[in-house]
């Protein structure tokens, strides 16, 4: 067996996908900390070199990143109240499965709307 | 416990450390998703500029809020990654290779963030 197709296979069902995504999602919005930490130190530098820099995120392929990283970031959160809520009240982990398919659907009711309306410049 | 997150460690460091990721968490999700409404929905990519910036850092309190926010979330990711890499690799080189390179980008980002947050001033001439 590969050395990746062993971690894929750790745990397995709805268990294992929330975590790996959960990994995966805190190391995209962790590089993107990193970005950012750039992208802002350019103030430093005055209006033109920062809006210069800024600029860059207008551009259609880093405005759908935007949105990427907005639901990365929001399911990273509601992930980690339910592993919270398992951690700290053990007795809840009977309903974990449920807990997954809650993150899922919060995640969708709340993506979804806000998905669409940062994506409304494509319209204009 | 299938669905939790890593088992809670028995004492020491490692377990201040699972705490903090939980605590840090919870504000975390505060924080950031404000972050994201102000300037991601209210606001957008369209009007935040120097001008903006320079009005939002006028009076203290969002570059207060800002570096709790770079803080939490810095040490929050570092210790994230730390974890990962324990976990993913192996050899014992690569593995002190990987996390002396994460502590000093780790030192030099998060010191370089601070300081933009705390010494930008919209007063000065350009």
């Amino acid at each position: 067996m590969g050395k990746i197709s062993k971690y894929v296979t750790y745990r397995g069902q709805e268990g294992q996908w929330s975590w790996l995504l959960h990994r995966i999602t805190g190391i995209g919005v962790f590089l993107f900390l990193l970005a950012h930490i750039l992208d802002t130190a350019m103030i430093g530098w005055g209006p033109r070199i920062y809006n210069e820099t800024m600029a860059i995120y207008r551009h259609p392929l880093f405005r759908i990143g935007e949105v990427i990283l907005a639901g990365a970031v929001l399911y990273h959160a509601l992930n980690g109240v339910r592993i919270i809520i398992i951690d700290f009240w053990p007795e809840s982990n009977a309903a974990q499965k449920k807990y997954f398919y809650a993150v899922v659907v919060l995640f969708t009711l709340i993506f979804v709307p806000a998905a669409i309306y940062m994506m409304a410049w494509m319209t204009k | 416990m299938n669905g939790a997150g890593r088992p809670r460690p028995q004492g020491g460091i490692e377990l201040y450390a699972w705490i903090f990721m939980r605590v840090s968490g919870v504000v975390l999700l505060i924080m950031v998703l404000v972050h994201l409404a102000i300037m991601h929905i209210i606001n957008n990519i369209e009007v935040i500029n120097y001008h903006f910036v320079a009005q939002r850092y006028a009076t203290p309190f969002w570059r207060t809020y800002d570096l709790v926010m770079l803080w939490l979330a810095f040490i929050h990711g570092v210790n994230g990654v730390r974890v990962m890499i324990d976990d993913y690799v192996g050899s014992r080189g690569w593995r002190l290779l990987s996390l002396a390179s994460l502590y000093v980008l780790g030192f030099i980002f998060l010191a370089l963030g601070s300081l933009v947050i705390l010494t930008f001033n919209p007063a000065r001439p350009f």
